[in-house]
């Protein structure tokens, strides 16, 4: 759907700051997140989880457990078919059985009365493990004789094919031009090792459902996720359900980031509660959050980047390693995509390997896999830009990647904000601002692709004139907001009028996950093409009153008016006008919109970053902090500064305190938030933003995501600040205080 | 005919060329054809792939149409956060 004027648009409503349509929810507790659901005779579902990092699991003992009083339901890998296909791996992390993968990995769950009965049964269920040596590390995982997670994985993408299994999932390569040639004609070449540890999503809400499921075999689901008509289809496949038998409603979210974008404990709720017959709630400790959900990769970045004196990029070349957990699928595709991609570059390469290791599956985490590239390609121009003696922005300018640039993953980029946001850098006063003693300034840019998807939105005119939109994406960033704003922008209706419901699974038709930052813009679109067909058809019970051709009929400001002399002389109808009567004029009025969603534009950020060192201790404060976006279009600014705002601190949180921490014998040690520590309010400045709008040609406001690019740059432009404040490179974050300590004392000793 | 590139660890599957020429006027002709050609390409483009038709990345849509001279480019299969 083409932007709808390219020469600017005028808006009534869509750019303004109303208050949030769930706001007062949300701050009296009436909100219904996923563990606030019940129902009665419910029971309560518990995991037992696996305390190996490795373990066949030879024989599964329940006998004891059902046995107890208050138990109604055990099941095991026994109770879930052998799945082939996609869903194979998710199956056989939903529920082990022949291999317990990681620690945490779950191998039963148990049906009964109260908590306290749950637990006991799970301490009665004896399993027989044949425990198995491990490997947590991705270097470590590569190496020949590496304890081999999966007998039947052979690494596709290399030539000749392997004969042998390995933990090495698959190669990546993305690029064009000559790297070698490129390296040949730059007068300065640096070359470094970078490394990150995996962390979490940090959703302040666990994962939550609550599952029923009746005698004649149709269930209900209620769940806190980010996509629940992909929870239904795969919770059907998983448990050989007809679709139209599972009924799946979204419950508010207290956070997803990616992390919920697939299934858990929802298929277990449902065996549980089938072979039970009662509802079944299963509510996730943060400790099962932290083993056995999703996070993102840890990570090995190489990356050799050349120069010219002047400041042109010669060649850039990287090879990225990422664990994706115990079952291939890390976003290191992704990753190497977007390494390179912020700027326009005749001789590029990123080669990125897939590996599995004896972690938890990771998960979707904002912008997938670009933070860790980002952190080491913009490292890189950082020192690059020392080393010819440029102003980093000045390098980046020369270098950006603008419309007509040949992507360093391939295609030709239309119109693109990257050079705006540089611009906007350069000129804010924060790029200006003295530095005092110990301190020292970073800045690094990102890149996200964005995308659209399968949408299904209904618009229904109420009899008072107001309007009930039912969209399927879960709201997890203020769409419900912006969507209100839209269809109250197309209807010429006040903010106020439009109610924005997230519908279950049985009353709209599929929609793709709240992922990719494609809410705002796929379900915007259809929320504005579903608004034009509303309208064509009060048009059409206008022109029926009055007696013209509806093609007579206008709408304008929230009436119906004669679109000219011609065409009689009636008095303006308004929408509340039309629905008071739509019972006379032909029934229920209603506008629809079923769209895959194509034409996402890709995102650009930049961010400066302020950070003051503790010598002493090697603390570290982030004392200013600026992010630059593209937006397109700002639907509902105040939204969209927070999306910029918790990516930046997400972002920040990885670069300085966030790290999974696994023991030698491969159990995570630090599965709490007093442990894995976020960063809060208190450890941070506020987060000043600068909305940058080039609009993307796709979409009829010209719109782009913004939930994700955020979380992009901030490895970098910390880890830029630091080196700068410290005096000394630093290329392994967490950067928490003991590295930089270190990393300062080895820098004076040299 | 329609030059698509691949990305380069698509290379194994088509003896080595990272460029290849199919017959196709829409995406759904495109992946079958590319399919048929290159039948090491399968598995890849059974498990799902993006396909870049002058700049603009498309996921699922079988009927976006190729016009001819395009820019495309095969892409792993987008997903996001």
């Amino acid at each position: 759907m083409p932007l709808d004027n390219p020469k600017g648009q005028s808006f009534r409503l869509v750019g303004s700051r109303p208050d949030r349509p769930d706001g007062i929810d949300k701050v009296t507790g009436r909100a219904k997140f996923g563990a606030d659901m019940s129902a009665p005779g419910m029971l309560v579902g518990k995991l037992l989880r696996s305390p190996h990092a490795h373990a066949r699991i030879r024989r599964i003992d329940i006998k004891k457990a059902l046995a107890l009083p208050g138990v109604k339901a055990i099941v095991t890998r026994d109770d879930f078919k052998e799945i082939e296909g996609d869903l194979r791996d998710v199956s056989r992390n939903v529920m082990a059985r022949d291999k317990a993968l990681y620690d945490g990995h779950a191998v039963a769950a148990v049906a009964a009365i109260d908590t306290a009965t749950a637990r006991k049964a799970l301490k009665l269920i004896k399993v027989d493990y044949e425990i198995l040596p491990h490997v947590t590390d991705v270097e470590e995982a590569m190496k020949p004789g590496a304890p081999v997670l999966h007998s039947d994985l052979f690494t596709q993408g290399v030539e000749p094919t392997p004969k042998k299994p390995s933990n090495i999932a698959k190669r990546h390569e993305f690029g064009h031009g000559d790297v070698a040639k490129g390296f040949a004609q730059a007068d300065v070449v640096v070359e470094r090792k970078f490394k990150n540890e995996a962390t979490h999503q940090g959703y302040i809400e666990p994962h939550a459902c609550l599952a029923s499921v009746g005698n004649d075999g149709q269930g209900e689901l209620w769940v806190c996720t980010q996509g629940h008509y992909a929870v239904r289809n795969v919770c059907a496949s998983l448990l050989g359900m007809d679709v139209s038998k599972l009924r799946v409603t979204a419950s508010e979210i207290g956070g997803g980031f990616g992390g919920k974008t697939t299934v858990f404990i929802e298929p277990v709720a449902l065996a549980l509660s089938r072979k039970a017959g009662k509802p079944v709630k299963i509510v996730m400790s943060r400790e099962e959050v932290f083993r056995a959900s999703g996070p993102t990769s840890s990570a090995t970045v190489w990356v050799k980047i050349g120069i010219k004196k002047d400041g042109r990029i010669t060649a850039g070349d990287a090879v990225l390693k990422y664990q994706g957990g115990a079952f291939p699928g890390s976003p290191v595709d992704m990753g190497a995509m977007s390494a390179f991609a912020c700027y326009d570059l005749e001789n590029v390469r990123a080669v990125g390997w897939d590996v599995v290791v004896n972690r938890p599956k990771q998960a979707a985490y904002r912008a997938p896999g670009a933070p860790i590239s980002a952190f080491g390609v913009e490292s890189v121009i950082d020192e690059l830009a020392q080393k010819i003696g440029m102003d980093p922005i000045e390098v980046r300018l020369k270098n950006a990647a603008h419309e007509g640039t040949e992507s360093s993953y391939g295609p030709t980029y239309g119109v693109i904000g990257l050079r705006a946001t540089i611009e906007a850098a350069k000129v804010h006063p924060h790029y200006k601002a003295p530095l005092g003693p110990n301190q020292g300034r970073g800045i690094a840019s990102g890149f996200w692709f964005n995308f659209g998807g399968q949408t299904c939105v209904s618009l229904n005119i109420n009899i008072d004139g107001t309007v009930a939109l039912a969209v399927g994406t879960p709201d997890i960033g203020g769409s419900r907001a912006s969507m209100c704003l839209m269809a109250a922008e197309e209807l010429g209706i006040g903010y106020d009028q439009v109610r924005t419901i997230i519908a279950d699974t049985s009353s709209l038709g599929y929609n793709d996950i709240s992922e990719g930052s494609r809410v705002t813009f796929s379900t915007g679109m259809a929320t504005i093409q579903a608004a034009r067909d509303a309208v064509k058809k009060l048009c059409g019970r206008a022109a029926q009153m009055w007696g013209i051709s509806p093609e007579a009929v206008l709408w304008e400001n929230g009436h119906a008016k004669p679109a000219g002399a011609n065409a009689g002389d009636f008095p303006p109808l308004s929408l509340a006008d039309i629905a008071k009567v739509a019972a006379n004029t032909g029934g229920p009025i209603a506008g629809h919109c079923e769209v895959n969603a194509e034409g996402a534009g890709v995102s650009f950020s930049t961010h400066l970053c302020d950070v003051e060192i503790d010598p002493e201790t090697g603390f570290t404060r982030v004392i200013r902090y600026t992010v630059i976006q593209d937006a397109g279009k700002a639907i509902h600014p105040s939204y969209v500064e927070g999306q910029y705002q918790g990516g930046a601190v997400q972002g920040i949180g990885w670069a300085l305190n966030e790290e999974y921490i696994y023991g030698a014998d491969g159990k995570l040690q630090n599965a709490g938030f007093l442990d894995y520590r976020i960063p809060v309010a208190s450890d941070l400045p506020m987060i000043d933003t600068v909305i940058v709008e080039v609009p993307n040609p796709g979409h009829p406001y010209g719109l782009r995501g913004v939930g994700e690019t955020s979380i992009v740059p901030p490895l970098a432009a910390v880890a830029n600040a630091v080196s700068a404040a410290a005096k000394v490179r630093m290329t392994e974050i967490p950067m928490s205080p003991p590295k930089i300590l270190k990393a300062m004392g080895e820098a004076q000793r040299r | 005919m329609v030059q698509v590139v691949l990305w380069g660890s698509l290379k194994s599957a088509t003896g080595g060329a990272t460029k290849v020429e199919v017959e196709a006027a829409n995406i759904r002709e495109l992946l079958s054809r590319l399919g048929e050609k290159h039948p090491g390409l399968k598995p890849q483009l059974d498990r799902g792939v993006s396909v870049s038709i002058d700049g603009k990345i498309y996921r699922d849509a079988w009927f976006q149409p190729i016009p001819p001279g395009s820019e495309v480019f095969l892409l792993p299969r987008l997903a996001g956060g």
